[in-house]
């Protein structure tokens, strides 16, 4: 652990004792997320979005992992055997329901898990090695989202799968070759089926293997706060159990009323109805989409309609979707400014709220109809996307006068901090 | 929370909020109990659709009754259905066969019942049963023609040795108990209806 | 290095982007906007429909559910299938034992003869779904000039706001309005299909199924059986058919919302005692 303060683990019985001599698990959870992990003590509720990934994670995995013991994947049935589940299965439709509303639910956290980070510029030496394997993760959910939203087998499934593996076709010369070879097939059936289920089973565990970096590297220097100013000393902490397994916990409550309220009273309200018809090669739905959380991404995609000299427009859609995302690799590098939060970075603060509404209009054009005026408003938001990225932010951030930052964590939650004034000598208890 | 935070004092912040000294400790730690407990119900309750989500499902409950023509057998034949997924034998008596099961003392059985017990009134030689071995399982042979039917002349399971005589009771081998006759009733002369 | 990169690559993106955007307001300031057609102009999305299972306390009506299978059974089941729904499943709409499976008798399903193992067919039992009027989906197009019979068991998920879709489909038949055909004179109803407002497009395959009041008799003490009523009750029935499991998973909702309501609240007490102590004073809480 990086602060010499943190409590060292004092096993409490004989089992423990021997446990901790031989396999110190409980020494580890105690480091990670208990008594030994001091946090700063200012943290807002913006910070609960990790822990609730976490929970989410694992609770997609048990949900999951009871699915998969009815489910079949294969073309011909899969659309049945999930209505098996949905009908017959005890508690299946808890089961299905609650694992489709938690994919949205994870994504709603960690979208708001990364908009934190941009605010409080959380990407910012030293916490390089947190951002980008959390990128990693979100990259992995996405691929993950999207395979398990074929598993039903209904038409948005079916077009879903067909339309994204397209992208891949828009690769000069080995496009098509790769498209067919993802699918094992020229259009999405039992093959591509199959593997899809096998991935989407998958990938859940490489996302555990690397939030386990995401959160060992997290411990490295420790959670970063709203000032943005590093900890000083341990009157700056609080140790996390209790404090913030008790926020956290009340945090979890809040998530779980939102969560539930949506399995039990509006299970379908975030899905399409369209994958409740079976899938159908010879047919396609009038408005093929995503699932609510690609909309961003599927908006920059559309949003470009003609060649752009020798690129094809297509080609294009695919490059800039994929770098709407890689960009947030380099963001450590792009923005320079010495201030980390938000809050004292007035000029940085402003841009970040228009990307907020850019964003916002993003979510809501990608599930429009590709017609105008949308399209025009998705070009638009998707100029603003890079332009924020990556021609503001390096701009604002070598520009902008940050506004004075408090001496201490300590300072700007009790409005002084003895440290701070060298006439009264530091008296650490 | 006797936590040294080396914050602005906990311990006197505490003091200094819980002027009630006793009465608020003993309200603290009841919040934080009933909390805590709540959570750990909870998580209790969700075990238990994760667990009944194995058992039978609605569909398999409902497999319904299996009905069996069993006019064409003739005695000394047997017939293999199936009954919820599993064998069922129907096997015709013959006059030799019967006389054979009557014949053993009920005290020489494991598993004591007579022919009559495990046929319908009226139809004493025709012998409905499971083609389930009690040891462990496996489908036991001799109703087939040509089938080994064990020293006793009746069924015989080849997994591991166990002899059943010709009223399917269990004589020789690991098994404990008799194969088992299911549910069934006879709804015409020659049509059973099992389950 | 990185940064002046970034800004170029940045720069390459918006410039695409807004090339397109500049094309396309360029056509949409030339040509307008895209046109106007009959489907944008007079297609309605389906008039509100109240059914007793609607809203978060609402459950099934077992005599409406019963009736409108009743006109499933007697009008719908000629083209379209309820493939995911078992005939055991009546259990839920309040038949006995008995009458499921006579119920299940009354219908032929595929099976095979067990003496030569040919094709052929059976009466129903109560395990089985309900059976298919067609064998294929090439017959099932033969039969409908090219437009396969959706199955029913999950219409009113399958479409946007279904129940309420399914009733107004089946109560929209009408003739084109007359200023549909004066503002939009090609607007055709081919022969074959019907024009209908609450259709995407307008025209439908499927002629009227429900033509006439008293087309399905209702047992002694249902209501009327009017076009209007047949429509409500088969629409509720397929809201069942879609999820039969609506009313139970209200009602569990019900009880695990208050149990997390309260842990909730419990948590948040809980979370302010922890807190307590190292809580600043508000006069001295630092302005953010």
């Amino acid at each position: 652990m990086s602060f010499p303060w943190a409590r060292e683990y004092q096993p409490t019985n004989g089992l423990m004792k021997f446990l901790d001599e031989r396999l110190p698990l409980p020494r580890l959870i105690h480091g990670a997320i208990g008594a030994g992990y001091p946090v700063p003590r200012n943290l807002s509720y913006m910070w609960n979005f990790g822990v609730l990934a976490g929970f989410c994670l694992v609770m997609q995995i048990i949900t999951g992992v009871v699915l998969a013991m009815h489910y079949a994947p294969n073309a011909l049935v899969a659309f049945a055997t999930t209505e098996h589940i949905m009908r017959d299965v005890n508690w299946g439709w808890l089961m299905r329901y609650a694992h489709a509303n938690g994919a949205s639910f994870f994504f709603v956290v960690v979208y708001l898990h990364i908009f934190r980070g941009f605010f409080y510029s959380s990407y910012k030496a030293p916490r390089e090695m947190i951002w980008l394997p959390g990128v990693v993760i979100f990259l992995l959910m996405m691929a993950t989202a999207f395979m398990g939203y074929v598993l039903p087998w209904g038409q948005m499934s079916f077009w879903g799968a067909k339309v994204i593996t397209g992208l891949f076709g828009a690769i000069p010369l080995v496009g098509e070759p790769i498209q067919v070879w993802l699918l094992g097939g020229f259009a999405p059936d039992n093959a591509a089926l199959n593997r899809f289920f096998s991935l989407h089973f998958l990938l859940p565990f490489v996302i555990a293997g690397v939030v386990i970096l995401h959160i060992w590297a997290l411990h490295i220097p420790g959670s970063s706060n709203p000032t943005g100013v590093e900890i000083k000393t341990e009157a700056d902490t609080l140790p996390f159990h209790p404090y913030y397994t008790a926020k956290d916990g009340f945090g979890l409550g809040v998530f779980l009323l939102l969560f539930l309220a949506f399995v039990f009273f509006m299970p379908n309200a975030l899905g399409h109805p369209d994958n409740y018809i079976e899938a159908n090669p010879l047919s396609t739905p009038a408005l093929i989409v995503p699932e609510w959380y690609f909309y961003p991404f599927y908006a920059i995609l559309r949003a470009f309609t003609i060649d752009f000299f020798f690129i094809p427009a297509k080609l294009m859609g695919v490059l800039a979707m994929f770098a709407a995302i890689l960009v947030w690799f380099f963001l450590p590098w792009l923005d320079k400014s010495p201030v980390r939060s938000g809050h004292y970075r007035p000029l940085f603060r402003i841009f970040f709220w228009i990307l907020m509404v850019d964003m916002a209009a993003l979510f809501w054009l990608g599930g429009t109809h590709a017609e105008e005026p949308y399209i025009m408003f998705s070009q638009l938001t998707t100029a603003y996307y890079f332009l924020h990225f990556l021609v503001i932010l390096p701009i604002v951030s070598s520009i902008e006068k940050p506004k004075p930052l408090p001496y201490s964590i300590t300072e700007s939650v009790l409005g002084s901090d003895k440290d701070a004034s060298p006439a009264i000598p530091a008296a650490a208890n | 929370m006797a936590d040294t935070t080396g914050t602005a004092n906990p311990e006197n912040a505490g003091a200094a909020i819980g002027v009630d000294g006793e009465d608020g400790v003993r309200r603290r730690d009841f919040i934080n109990i009933a909390a805590v407990s709540f959570a750990g119900v909870g998580a209790v309750a969700v075990v238990y659709p994760l667990v009944s989500q194995m058992a039978p499902s609605a569909d398999v409950l409902a497999e319904s009754s299996t009905e069996i023509d069993v006019g064409m057998i003739e005695p000394g034949q047997a017939i293999k259905a199936v009954f919820r997924k599993q064998p069922l034998f129907v096997r015709r008596l013959t006059a030799a066969e019967i006389s054979a099961a009557n014949d053993v003392a009920l005290s020489d059985l494991r598993d004591p019942a007579t022919l009559g017990d495990r046929t319908k009134e009226g139809h004493g030689d025709m012998l409905v049963t499971m083609g389930v071995c009690t040891h462990l399982g496996c489908v036991p042979l001799g109703a087939a023609e040509g089938e080994n039917k064990g020293e006793y002349g009746g069924y015989f399971c080849p997994c591991h040795g166990s002899h059943y005589d010709t009223a399917a009771r269990i004589r020789k081998g690991p098994a404990p108990t008799n194969l088992v006759v299911p549910d069934y009733e006879f709804t015409s002369d020659t049509v059973i209806q099992v389950g | 290095m990185i940064r002046l990169f970034g800004i170029l690559t940045g720069l390459f993106f918006a410039v695409a982007v807004l090339w397109s955007f500049g094309n396309g307001a360029f056509v949409a300031a030339t040509e307008g906007m895209g046109e106007e057609t009959a489907e944008k102009v007079f297609y309605e999305h389906p008039e509100k429909l109240e059914l007793p299972s609607d809203g978060i306390f609402g459950t099934f009506d077992v005599a409406q559910l019963q009736r409108g299978y009743q006109v499933y059974k007697e009008v719908c089941a000629a083209c379209h299938s309820l493939k995911f729904v078992a005939i055991r499943d009546l259990a839920q709409l309040g038949y006995d034992e008995g009458q499921i499976k006579a119920e299940a008798a009354s219908f032929q399903v595929p099976g095979i003869d067990p003496n030569t193992g040919e094709a052929t067919t059976r009466p129903g039992l109560p395990t089985d779904y309900f059976p298919s009027p067609y064998a294929n989906t090439v017959m099932a197009a033969a039969a409908n000039n090219n437009a396969i019979p959706p199955d029913l068991s999950l219409i009113t998920k399958a479409r946007d706001d279904g129940t309420a879709y399914v009733h107004s489909l089946l109560t929209g038949y009408s003739s084109p309005p007359a200023e549909l055909t004066q503002q939009f004179p090609n607007f055709s109803t081919p022969p074959g299909l019907n024009f209908n407002r609450y259709f995407p497009n307008l025209n439908i395959a499927m002629a009227p199924p429900l033509a006439a009041d008293g087309q399905v008799t209702y047992a002694p003490g249902n209501p009327d059986p009017t076009i209007d009523q047949m429509a409500t009750d088969v629409a509720a029935f397929l809201t069942w058919t879609a999820e039969p499991t609506l009313v139970k998973r209200r009602q569990a909702g019900f009880a695990v919302l208050g149990f997390v309501l309260f842990a909730t609240i419990l948590a948040y007490f809980a979370k302010q005692q922890v807190w307590a102590a190292v809580k600043p004073k508000k006069a001295a809480k630092a302005k953010d």
